[in-house]
């Protein structure tokens, strides 16, 4: 076979039509406006475990701690999240197969039904009927319209990605052999995993849920209601976590002037999260009454396998990264790191993400740990951990994906690139002093989701780390306040990008031909198959027990609601 | 390394990366094996079923929530959460240096936690389940247990005290 002229067709751009990149900036602007939102609800939080309660200032407006809490977690963590990624892999799409979508009204009505379904949800949210917090636990009741929404939105997601998997059908049909375009891949396997994982939600609100705040069932079980509520949580974290690995092995060796270290191991890592990504969720539910130390037990080995699939990342993405930093000149066993474009705030944001995120990891791996858990449950150590992960390693890589985005976007440049950079370590700087602080408090066994500010057992030496939650929260406010005014500047200014001058997707090629990646890294069937199989193994017998021994009457709502 | 030219499908492992990989497995096992001792060999066990009950009719040991000594030494406490009036029943528990306790709680209405200080004591407390963990106090002190499930507006002022005392 005759060496393949490698490359030159990959970095073409594709010409992505104006309504296009209109539909991707609605995605945006939605998240962007649901951060603002939820992100004041952030300080609000921190300063309260720091001793300074605001909350009877805004009395008139929102009732309590709690229901900023719920404003905050839905917002930011299942709203800003859901739109960017679904917005963001709707490019991923268009530019790696270099088509239009195959049904772009399809995905029209995705988009649309998670309008709807934000809306729907956010009344009740606003109205002080739904201060249930985002993981909404049985038997507290929410009011009917709050439910019906996350389901739309879910919905709504599920639409897109059937958007998604029929231009990727369409485009198979005309390149039978070749191999799917690494960040479209990534896309579709998250949305793949995503229509697999939210099963255990859906089936929670529409079976009993739903049904329950309408009146049509007395109560709930909700001992099974956390079964299927994690079924799907777990997962959410690789979901908020798989489009920023798309943009950290697709697209960031390309704005650091590398390539990507090993397209087949970046393809094996992507697969095994679509295979380890659901049947770990018990892992959430290790102080659990009824589910049996046994599965317990076998979900927390079944998660310390999902954390192979991460440290393939993390060489992968290093390797990359220090690549294309010694084509710049860097030097030295770690020198080179300073080599890296540092001045680009995308870059400087998605490196300083993907370096808080290996603490994250870490934490993450005690958490999963099964008897080491009994330690940290529902302390401040588990937020502490998550604002590594999806409020670090997913927001601030999407804050650095917004930074090349919205002027691609807009066709407008970005509004002071030195701001972007500086907002990206303040976020570092925030969290850094914010999670290590909420690690600590928890280890000293502070409760999470605890307005500690009027909790009658604090003691003393909680006291200076609680004023650390504060000065973190404060500075990660005054750092998303920065990066919404530079992304809302950019889009207002009235200048634009002359001729020459178009923003490129940076696209990322890999060092060795994708079409030399094993063709078994390209066969969904056999892993499909495996992902399902395993689930049924990992959750059958045990949901077939719950389900078997369904109790409605346990968890039948409060008659005075508690909030 | 095989560089672009190569013909052959491979799933192309650089050397480095392999023993990245070996390291990680080992890793990962060494880490599999800890939490397996300690918890199956050493007893540093989690919660697991222990009876389902009516929280709205709950009955038997539940009727008078509290302390029970078993057996010298050996004490059982049965202890409810209530989003009612945000508190633990009973609030205060005393128990001599030495004492081994079984703790048994649920709900009478919404879920609560129920984390023991200082203690790997902690549990999600559901209404109709019955959580179950045993801890042995070998220090004198004041152990705090506290709410750490939101249930509504006085969830942080909801906790009680275990007080263990010299014999």
């Amino acid at each position: 076979m005759a060496t393949r002229e490698y490359g030159s067709d990959r970095l073409a751009t594709y010409p992505v039509t104006k309504t296009d990149k209109r539909f991707i900036g609605a995605h945006i602007l939605v998240a962007v406006i649901a951060l603002s939102i939820g992100t004041l609800f952030g300080p609000l939080q921190a300063f309260e475990l720091a001793g300074i309660d605001l909350y009877p200032y805004l009395e008139p407006v929102f009732k309590s701690y709690y229901q900023g809490l719920t404003i905050h977690g839905v917002l930011n963590a299942l709203v800003w999240t859901t739109f960017f990624i679904t917005g963001f892999f709707t490019l991923t799409i268009i530019i790696g197969f270099k088509r239009g979508l195959r049904y772009p009204k399809l995905n029209r009505v995705g988009f649309w039904t998670m309008v709807v379904g934000l809306v729907m949800a956010a009344v009740p949210i606003l109205l002080d009927e739904a201060s249930v917090l985002y993981t909404f636990y049985p038997p507290l009741q929410a009011n009917w319209a709050f439910y019906t929404g996350l389901t739309l939105v879910v919905v709504g997601s599920w639409i897109e990605g059937y958007g998604f998997f029929f231009t990727y059908r369409a485009w198979r049909k005309d390149n039978p052999s070749t191999r799917t375009p690494f960040i479209a891949f990534g896309s579709l396997l998250t949305m793949a995993m995503w229509q697999i994982a939210t099963l255990g939600i859906a089936v929670e609100i529409l079976t009993m849920l739903l049904p329950w705040s309408l009146g049509i069932i007395e109560g709930t079980d909700p001992q099974l209601a956390r079964t299927y509520f994690w079924f799907t949580g777990h997962p959410l974290v690789y979901f908020w976590l798989l489009p920023a690995y798309v943009s950290w092995y697709g697209m960031l060796p390309r704005q650091a002037g590398g390539k990507l270290f090993s397209d087949s191991l970046a393809r094996l890592a992507f697969w095994l999260f679509l295979l380890l990504s659901v049947p770990l969720g018990f892992h959430h539910q290790f102080v659990d009454p009824g589910v049996p130390a046994g599965w317990k037990y076998l979900h927390a080995v079944l998660t310390y396998s999902v954390f192979f699939p991460s440290m393939l990342t993390a060489f992968t993405v290093i390797a990359s990264l220090e690549r294309a930093a010694r084509n710049r000149g860097g030097k030295g066993l770690i020198g080179w790191v300073r080599a890296l474009p540092w001045d680009n705030g995308s870059v400087t944001a998605q490196l300083l993400a993907g370096i808080l995120f290996m603490f994250g990891g870490l934490g993450g791996l005690i958490n999963a740990s099964y008897n080491v858990n009994l330690v940290v449950h529902n302390t401040t150590w588990v937020p502490g951990h998550f604002h590594l992960t999806v409020a670090t390693a997913t927001t601030l890589s999407f804050m650095g994906i917004s930074y090349w985005l919205v002027p691609w976007i807009t066709g407008k440049p970005l509004w002071k690139p030195r701001l972007a950079v500086i907002q990206a370590w303040t976020w570092f700087i925030g969290m850094l002093i914010f999670s290590n602080a909420m690690h600590v408090l928890g280890l000293l066994g502070a409760p999470r989701r605890t307005p500690l500010g009027v909790a009658p057992y604090v003691p003393e030496e909680w006291t200076g780390h609680l004023l650390r939650v504060g000065l973190g929260g404060a500075i990660l406010f005054v750092s998303a306040v920065m990066y919404v005014w530079i992304v809302a500047r950019t889009a207002w200014r009235k200048d634009r990008l002359g001729s020459g001058e178009e923003i490129e997707v940076p696209v990322a090629e890999s060092i060795q031909d994708p079409q030399l990646t094993p063709r078994w890294l390209d066969r969904w069937v056999p892993w499909l198959i495996g992902t399902v199989v395993l689930i049924l193994i990992a959750y059958g017998p045990q949901l077939i027990d719950q389900i078997a021994n369904i109790d409605l009457g346990s968890g039948q709502a409060p008659a005075i609601r508690p909030w | 390394m095989s560089e672009p030219g190569a013909s052959k499908e491979t799933l192309h492992i650089d050397p480095y990366e392999k023993n990245w990989m070996r390291i990680s497995i080992v890793l990962l096992i060494v880490f599999a094996a800890a939490v397996t001792i300690a918890g199956f060999a050493l007893g540093f066990q989690v919660p697991s079923p222990e009876e389902r009950v009516d929280p709205n009719n709950l009955s038997g040991p539940w009727l008078s929530p509290g302390l029970r000594e078993l057996s010298p030494g050996v004490y059982e406490a049965y202890i409810i959460g209530d989003a009612a009036t945000w508190q633990f029943d009973p609030r205060d528990i005393e128990v001599p240096v030495g004492s081994t306790v079984t703790f048994y709680v649920t709900s009478r209405d919404i879920q609560h936690g129920f984390k023991l200080q200082d203690t790997n004591i902690n549990m999600q407390i559901l209404p109709g389940q019955v959580s179950k963990l045993t801890y042995t106090f070998d220090q004198v002190g004041e152990y705090p247990y506290i709410c750490t499930e939101y249930c509504g507006t006085g969830h942080a002022f909801m906790f009680g005290s275990l007080t263990v005392v010299e014999k």
